[in-house]
């Protein structure tokens, strides 16, 4: 057992080399962004020293533009940095909203995105938004970069699919274009700073006549990774997306959910209410659709 | 273990300090510079007693190691008075015993001091939400809410 160690590489070429030769003489690393998970685990359950790879210093996981195509989110910025971004807001509400939902104000001065996704929790709150919004992760590593979409990221319960030798860029996220809005929903017992019993993101696209022609639903903590869940989608591509529509795919997100029981909820309770979520989540996109 | 060399500002003076590669900023301010006006209350995250201005936005020092310290500024409670004598807020604080044992104090005084910088005639409810990542055991909270209120009040127009 090594001894702990930081470092704060200033460009991805560097901690590029870093995490391989450290992969490679079997150094234990660790990458840390805003650190408000890492900094608590590694003085609870996991206390094995390691090289510490603080990822902040580079210009790239900095890096926010907002493009005709694309939103660019460097897996650095504080949620309340892009909380604060009227622009940014404007385009992804549903996703701004889900990162604004994790933690006290202490917390959101840290807490990035990019550090909710590789924490990969079940219940993340920005991955079903992620999710919904297509998002794909931008990652970087020995082999070059490489994307996926966030709904392949997360492999298991805190697992996800990066190497060792790689780490997380940024996000790209499709920039809406007319007609489309997103909305996250979580349940939580209090009214802020908790962990989500269940939560459902939505993003749809309107045409003029108000009928979706475009759909995703990713819903959180009601299975072992956060789900992408296609047959929500379908049952609102094509409609109105009215009570009837939204009822269809609350009952594919119920379907879909395989949760646990635990004193956050029980699995009854939480694949009713994932359905909830989905049906309130989509009637927010469909209003935010419509006034976008 | 090598020891990281960290050059940072602290209340406005350039400071050098040694750190290990795991110390919090908590343990840096508290132990490596001798400023134990900041208190450690869960070390997680949770209670916000432990909260500083980091480059201008407030962050729980617990959560950031002290190597990430370098080439920062750091504001903490030891900075909020001045020669002139308390703040107001930590003025109002008094008037109005919005603290008991005064461990969670210093955490509410530098919170609430970020929010009125930022938004200098907050409503009850933003204050609420904004000191909700600071937990305090005596009180029950009525009364730092309106110590708040009080001083946002009286910065808007002094007396």
């Amino acid at each position: 057992m090594g001894d702990y160690a930081y470092a704060a590489p200033t460009t991805v070429d560097s901690t590029v080399e870093l995490l391989s030769s450290s992969a490679s003489s079997g150094t234990r690393t660790q990458v840390l962004a805003g650190g408000t998970d890492v900094l608590v685990q590694m003085r609870s359950i996991d206390r094995v020293p390691r090289l510490i790879v603080d990822v902040k210093q580079l210009a790239e996981t900095n890096a926010l533009s907002i493009g005709e195509d694309e939103i660019y989110i460097g897996a650095a910025i504080p949620s309340a940095i892009l909380n604060e971004n009227a622009e940014l807001k404007g385009k992804l509400p549903g996703l701004i909203e889900s990162a604004d939902l994790i933690g006290s104000t202490q917390i959101q001065g840290r807490a990035t995105i990019g550090g909710n996704l590789c924490n990969s929790s079940p219940a993340g709150d920005t991955i079903p938004a992620l999710i919904a919004n297509s998002a794909v992760c931008h990652i970087v590593g020995a082999d070059g970069e490489r994307n996926v979409p966030v709904e392949d990221f997360v492999t298991g319960v805190g697992t996800n699919c990066m190497a060792d030798h790689e780490f997380l860029l940024g996000l790209r996220v499709p920039a809406p274009k007319g007609n489309t809005g997103d909305a996250y929903l979580r349940f939580i017992p209090r009214t802020e700073m908790d962990i989500a019993v269940a939560g459902a993101g939505v993003r749809v696209t309107l045409d003029d006549g108000g009928t979706c022609t475009a759909a995703r639903v990713g819903i959180g903590a009601v299975a072992p990774t956060p789900l992408l869940v296609p047959d929500a989608a379908d049952a609102l591509i094509g409609t109105q997306v009215d009570d009837e529509a939204l009822n269809a795919a609350a009952a594919a997100c119920s379907a879909a959910a395989s949760p646990i029981s635990d004193k956050r909820g029980t699995v009854e309770y939480r694949i009713k209410v994932v359905g909830v979520l989905c049906k309130r989540a989509g009637a927010i996109a469909r209003d935010r659709a419509k006034a976008s | 273990m090598a020891k990281v060399h960290v050059s940072t500002t602290v209340n406005g003076q350039p400071m050098d300090v040694l750190v290990e590669p795991n110390d919090s900023l908590l343990d840096t301010l508290r132990d490596g510079l001798g400023l134990t006006g900041t208190k450690e209350g869960c070390a997680t995250g949770d209670c916000g007693a432990c909260s500083v201005m980091l480059d201008g936005r407030l962050v729980c020092s617990c959560l950031v190691l002290g190597a990430e310290a370098e080439g920062k500024t750091i504001d903490t409670i030891e900075g909020v008075a001045d020669s002139d004598g308390l703040h107001v807020i930590q003025q109002k604080f008094l008037e109005h015993a919005a603290l008991q044992c005064g461990i969670c104090t210093p955490g509410f005084i530098v919170a609430a001091k970020a929010l009125l910088e930022k938004n200098p005639n907050p409503d009850e409810t933003t204050i609420r939400y904004w000191l909700a990542g600071n937990l305090c055991r005596c009180t029950g909270y009525d009364k730092i809410v309106r110590a708040v209120q009080d001083a946002a009040n009286e910065l808007a127009s002094p007396a």
